[in-house]
């Protein structure tokens, strides 16, 4: 389903240019789980990017579900985002002093969905990410671990076909994180959502079934395991 | 989309109510100006037109004296004759009334009080002339006036000050040193254009005034209602070329009596407070530009601070134009608050305005409908360039912000 092929990103010009990505191929099939590791500054945010459409690479193709990304605009990369994508950050990125309901909804609002529809789905997605009863709060009224939650309701409310998490533990203490990765194993197996997740610390890795070690813009280890 | 915009912009402006009112003042002030100058301007109008036309419809005044330089002046003008007035009701075509009049400041009294009052001699015309009506009694006869009687008809001051507690029809007052006989009471005109009290009148027959009052035989002013407004220009035009005449003036020299028509004296009047209200309005312009400039200053500082909202909204699928138009909207929201504010505090100034200046309050709902639009148009104007810069942003950046 994602295919990206000689993908190089460079930041900057000439004395100061970075090369954060050099050349990297890398498939990833529908409803997989995919933890990306590596040493800081190797390039994993800026491959998520790439694969998040939030950002374009400077050379190479990338291929989403048989469409072309390469040369698209702005707009039809929003479109995209929209409509099959969904995004946790390390720093939870809700808005703040609007409540967790309404933080859910927003991707459906800028779909156009009508407002009882939109929040039943938003309901829905509270629900399954273990928040019931929390609509009304806002992101200053929960703990992290509930933010997080809120985020993953919030990137999953739209039926996304992936789900794109950078460090989405690097806030949370052990036992916080080990509950947001059963979360999003679980969302993997039972919605057949296909989860990209860039993560330093080994034990959240092993929840993936697949695991892409980065270095200096390269890929140098893909280690696929065998269904747990 | 342009509704959740909407909440999304009361919100907003909720959340920094000071700082949202504080960015306003500028279109409030603005707004109010535009308002309460228009308000009162045409409050003013309404007054010197209804002023003007309480003098009587259609009116020339024909009076002795003229402004232009080496004619002689008011006082030592030559007053009209009897011949004159006789010469006009031949010779005028297409006016109602030709009234000949002298008027005289003297001392009224009743019983044991006494006040001082413009007293008028007059004919019958005069109540035609000059639009009175009649709340008592009727006008004297043209057989009182043939005939010089002892008769008045008094104005509602003088009711209210010397006959307040009696049926002023039939009573006796004493006009300078001359006792007549109350025949009716004029209806209220109130104040002038000029700002004298119309109804502080006595009029009685001309030649009543003119053997008991004045001593003698002067008629110090005509006033001649024409027909219809169309007609007050060649009734103003044959009363000079008449008066001319009857009163030998040679063709080269200045006349030595003006005719007035009331009607372009009031034009002249509202003219002036309109170019008032024009160049105040220009000023509340000013006002409105500062304020434009004030919600682009603040809606510039919001998306700045907003930048990883902006980012957040984008990364999850806003389109750039959808966050244009939400901080479009914010502005406008903001601008038409300010708008309404500013209507508000406009009409509260004009209300007062009206109070002490005594002019009728004329609130105009086109103006009102003006300045909404108007503060949207600000909104939409001073927001677009902050907008633009939140709909540009990258949402990388934007989301690594702070
Ligand atoms: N906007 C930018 N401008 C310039 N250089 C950048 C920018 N973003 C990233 N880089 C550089 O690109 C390289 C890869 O960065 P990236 O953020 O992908 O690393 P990472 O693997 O996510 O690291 P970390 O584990 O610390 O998050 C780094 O050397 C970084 O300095
Ligand atoms: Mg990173």
């Amino acid at each position: 389903m994602i295919s990206l092929r000689n993908v190089t990103r460079t930041y900057g010009e000439g004395d100061a240019e970075v090369r954060a990505l050099a050349g990297l191929d890398l498939d990833i099939a529908a409803g997989s789980f995919v933890a990306i590791m590596g040493a800081s500054g190797s390039g994993k945010s800026t491959t998520m990017n790439i694969l998040g459409c939030l950002d374009t690479a400077s050379s190479g193709t990338y291929n989403f579900n048989g469409i072309d990304i390469t040369g698209l605009s702005r707009d039809a990369r929003a479109l995209l985002r929209r409509n099959y994508l969904g995004f946790v950050f390390q720093g939870f990125n809700l808005l703040a002093r609007t409540t967790a309901l309404e933080n859910v909804e927003l991707p459906l609002v800028y779909r156009g969905m009508a407002r009882n529809l939109r929040e039943e789905k938003a309901l829905a997605a509270m629900q399954a990410v273990g928040l019931h009863g929390r609509e009304s709060h806002t992101p200053s009224e929960l703990s992290g671990g509930q933010q997080q939650r809120v985020a993953i309701a919030r990137a999953i409310v739209s039926d996304p076909l992936v789900l794109l998490a950078d460090e989405p533990t690097g806030n949370l203490d052990s036992e916080r994180s080990h509950d947001i990765m059963r979360l999003l194993q679980k969302l993997n197996k039972d919605r057949g959502i296909t989860v990209i997740m860039v993560t330093h610390e080994a034990d959240m890795a092993d929840y993936a079934n697949r695991i892409i070690q980065f270095a200096d813009g390269h890929i140098a280890n893909d280690l696929q395991k065998g269904r747990t | 989309m342009l509704w959740e915009s909407f909440k999304l912009a009361l919100r907003s402006v909720r959340r920094n109510v000071l700082r949202s009112i504080l960015t306003l003042l500028g279109i409030v002030i603005g707004v109010a100006a535009v308002i309460a100058l228009v308000t009162i301007g045409s409050g003013a109008n309404e007054k010197i037109s209804s002023d003007i036309s309480k003098l009587g419809s259609n009116m020339l005044i024909v009076r002795p004296g003229n402004q232009g330089p080496g004619a002689p002046g008011g006082n030592e003008a030559r007053s009209f004759t009897e011949r004159d007035v006789e010469a006009l009701r031949n010779g005028v075509a297409l006016v109602r009334a030709i009234a000949p009049t002298a008027s005289k400041q003297a001392i009224i009294v009743y019983d044991a009080t006494s006040t001082d009052a413009s007293v008028t001699g007059a004919d019958q015309a005069f109540f035609v002339a000059q639009d009175w009506s009649f709340i008592q009694g009727g006008s004297f006869t043209e057989s009182d006036v043939r005939a010089a009687s002892n008769v008045c008809v008094i104005g509602t001051t003088i009711v209210s000050t010397l006959l307040p507690n009696v049926d002023p029809l039939g009573q006796t007052i004493r006009v300078g040193a001359m006792p007549c006989s109350v025949v009716g009471v004029l209806g209220s005109k109130g104040q002038s254009a000029f700002g004298t009290d119309q109804d502080n009148i006595v009029v009685m027959p001309l030649r009543t005034f003119q053997r008991r009052i004045a001593g003698n035989t002067k008629i110090s002013n005509i006033s001649v209602s024409a027909n219809s407004p169309t007609a007050v220009k060649s009734a103003q035009d044959s009363i000079t070329a008449i008066l001319r005449e009857t009163r030998h003036i040679g063709e080269n020299d200045q006349e030595d009596f003006s005719v007035r028509d009331m009607t372009q004296i009031a034009a002249t009047m509202s003219a002036t407070t309109t170019l008032m209200t024009g160049l105040l309005g220009a000023v509340a312009a000013v006002s409105l530009l500062v304020g434009g400039i004030g919600i682009m200053n603040i809606m510039l500082v919001s998306v700045t601070e907003r930048t990883r909202e902006i980012g957040i909204r984008l990364a999850i699928g806003a389109l750039a134009s959808q966050v244009l138009t939400q901080f479009l909207v914010e502005a406008v929201v903001l601008c038409l608050l300010g708008g309404f504010l500013g209507v508000c505090l406009g009409f509260g100034l004009a209300g007062l305005a009206s109070f002490f200046l005594a002019i009728p309050f004329a609130p105009d709902p086109k103006v009102v409908v003006m300045a909404f639009g108007f503060s949207g148009l600000i909104g939409l104007v001073f927001g677009f360039f902050p907008a633009r810069n939140a709909a540009r942003l990258d949402p990388i950046e934007a989301l690594r912000h702070e």
